[in-house]
């Protein structure tokens, strides 16, 4: 359950973060992505797929909790 | 010499690798890697932030020193005790030569050493009671100081010392911030991760200084230069120009910065990153919990000082993206004049780097300026996101190394055959009696600032007179020339 710092860069796309990680990916799809549920199984652009639990659509740049489904490789 | 082929490249690659027993040939194979533009990603090609191979020659530092060396130290108005055995801190003492104005002893200490001295029966029986005295003893000596940090050498941490709670309480007795720092030289596998320490430090015991305090009038202009280490005064020619431009430098982080500006940096608009391997944590940090966005900018040679300048300005409103173009107005017949003279001189000329933090990539652009060529360049401690920003910034099929270890280093130069090397003073003699120009480019080689419209005519001459310096041609003896005439030694005796 790697802690993510996800925010929004200039195109207006989620960025993923992970430090201690140095993974610095842009997420491809969010499965729910509207103002009132956020989250589910977000593709990045390295193939990898992350799980965040649905909720209110935060306020980025923001930490959460991800579950880590797919490595991509 | 011709630039070499992918092909060639690769080839070189094998070759170097060709020595090493199988265990370390697979695992420095992952580091070395010819660079491909078309490359988005870096770990496709290069792996980095791993541990060295023992019994190859590195040239990295301790965490330590990358919290009390890179970090902490330049803060000017603190005190920084390297805690543990008095010869990390003596022996890194003022090598690193962040500039700051004061007196120094009075106001500032940057220059100085303060350490516990550790003994045997610190060792044996703890160190805490030490460290406490000290703390008063400085406060005596030095009432001008405006903190302390405690840097924890090795033996802090083997041996279990509690020095969080030793801060906390010298903190309350002589009333100003006291910072435990957890950067023993143990940790991770260089010094990058002792600027993370040093980073979550700040976050912990600095940052939230003065929330909620809104003395401090702000202005719609405030920005915070992070990652600019005054080496030689560098962050004084960054400085003037956003001055310039009309922005407001609330904060240095860290060369010649105070603990003031540190606390004050919540309240800018905007955080320019210089180095970003070394402060991005702060950066990213400052960004999620008091939305202050950040940027990384360059401010090496004249192209890429103006594509930042606007990239900077872009960000705020027409007064300053008019301002960017004044400065910019400005400077032009000045660095005109540089490249004019310099460029003849240096043009085609190709150089190989090797340093550390942000500039294995950041003075690619300074170098290109005067017509030269960087045909390999690796990373000390980078991580994989350094690498991402470095592949666009190299020419095709040029080499890049990781972490490279002395024998590689060697093995390639022989091969590539630079005009230049660019690196540290571990490899600066070794070069040199290869008869290979070099410069020092951790500490520009005791010159500087090279940072800015006037680092860059500085950072110019630099290269120009090292490059073209007539003893390069003195280093093999007069006997061993093609010319010498084969004159008998006897016959002279
Ligand atoms: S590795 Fe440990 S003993 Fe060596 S310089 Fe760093 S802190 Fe000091």
């Amino acid at each position: 359950m790697p802690s993510v710092m996800l925010k929004k860069n200039a195109e207006g796309k989620l960025v993923f973060y992970v430090p201690k990680k140095d993974l610095e990916e842009v997420a491809e799809s969010v499965e729910f992505d509207t103002q009132d549920k956020w989250g589910g199984e977000v593709l990045l652009g390295d193939g990898s797929k992350y799980y965040f639990e649905p909720i209110e659509q935060p306020d980025f740049p923001v930490t959460l909790r991800a579950k880590r489904l797919d490595s991509g490789e | 010499m011709a630039a070499l082929t992918r092909e060639e490249t690769e080839a070189l690659i094998q070759e170097v690798l060709e020595v090493y027993p199988e265990q370390a040939r697979k695992d420095r194979a992952k580091h070395l890697a010819v660079n491909d533009q078309s490359l988005e990603k870096s770990n496709k090609c290069i792996t980095s932030n791993r541990k060295s191979q023992p019994g190859v020659m590195t040239i990295r530092g301790c965490a330590y020193a990358g919290s009390k060396g890179v970090v902490w130290g330049p803060i000017k108005d603190m005190i920084h005790i390297s805690h543990g055995p008095v010869g990390c801190g003596q022996y890194s003492r003022a090598g690193r030569r962040n500039y700051y104005v004061g007196t120094t002893g009075v106001n500032t200490f940057g220059t100085m050493n303060f350490t516990s001295d550790f003994q045997e029966k610190d060792i044996v029986f703890g160190g805490d009671k030490k460290l406490a005295k000290i703390m008063l003893e400085i406060e005596e000596l030095f009432p001008l100081h405006k903190g302390i940090s405690i840097q924890s050498e090795c033996p802090i941490g083997l041996i279990g010392d509690d020095i969080e709670a030793v801060a906390k309480k010298a903190n309350k007795e002589i009333g100003k911030p006291v910072v435990p720092v957890r950067c023993e030289g143990f940790r991770g596998v260089s010094q990058s991760l002792g600027h993370h320490i040093a980073n979550d430090a700040i976050r912990d015991w600095v940052l939230e200084n003065r929330d909620g305090d809104e003395s401090f009038p702000t202005t719609p202009y405030d920005v915070a230069v992070i990652g600019d280490y005054n080496i030689g005064g560098d962050a004084w020619a960054s400085r003037t120009l956003l001055e310039e431009m009309g922005l407001r430098v609330v904060a240095q982080w860290s060369g010649d910065g105070t603990i003031a500006e540190m606390e004050k940096t919540p309240k800018v608009k905007l955080n320019l990153i210089h180095c970003y391997r070394s402060m991005n944590y702060i950066a990213r940090h400052m960004e999620e919990k008091y939305k202050i966005p950040w940027i990384e900018y360059n401010f090496f040679g004249p192209t890429k000082i103006a594509e930042s300048l606007r990239k900077i300005a872009a960000l705020f409103d027409e007064t300053i993206q008019a301002g960017a173009e004044r400065v910019i107005a400005k400077y032009q017949a000045e660095y005109d004049a540089v490249i004019a003279k310099y460029k003849p001189r240096l043009q085609g000329k190709r150089v190989m780097l090797y340093v550390g933090g942000l500039r294995p990539r950041h003075v690619i652009g300074a170098y290109e300026d005067l017509g030269m060529e960087v045909v390999g360049t690796g990373y000390e401690f980078g991580h994989n996101d350094d690498y991402d920003r470095t592949i666009k910034e190299m020419g095709n099929a040029t080499l890049i190394y990781d972490d490279v270890t002395g024998y590689e280093f060697e093995e390639f130069v022989k091969r590539v055959q630079p005009d230049l090397i660019g690196s540290g003073i571990k490899e600066k003699y070794i070069f040199q009696k290869m008869g290979i120009p070099f410069r020092q480019m951790h500490s520009w080689d005791y010159s500087g600032p090279y940072h800015g419209y006037d680092g860059f005519a500085i950072f110019a001459r630099d290269m120009d007179m090292t490059l073209n310096n007539p003893c390069w041609k003195q280093v093999k003896a007069p006997w061993k020339t093609e010319e010498s005439p084969k004159v008998a030694v006897a016959a002279s005796a």
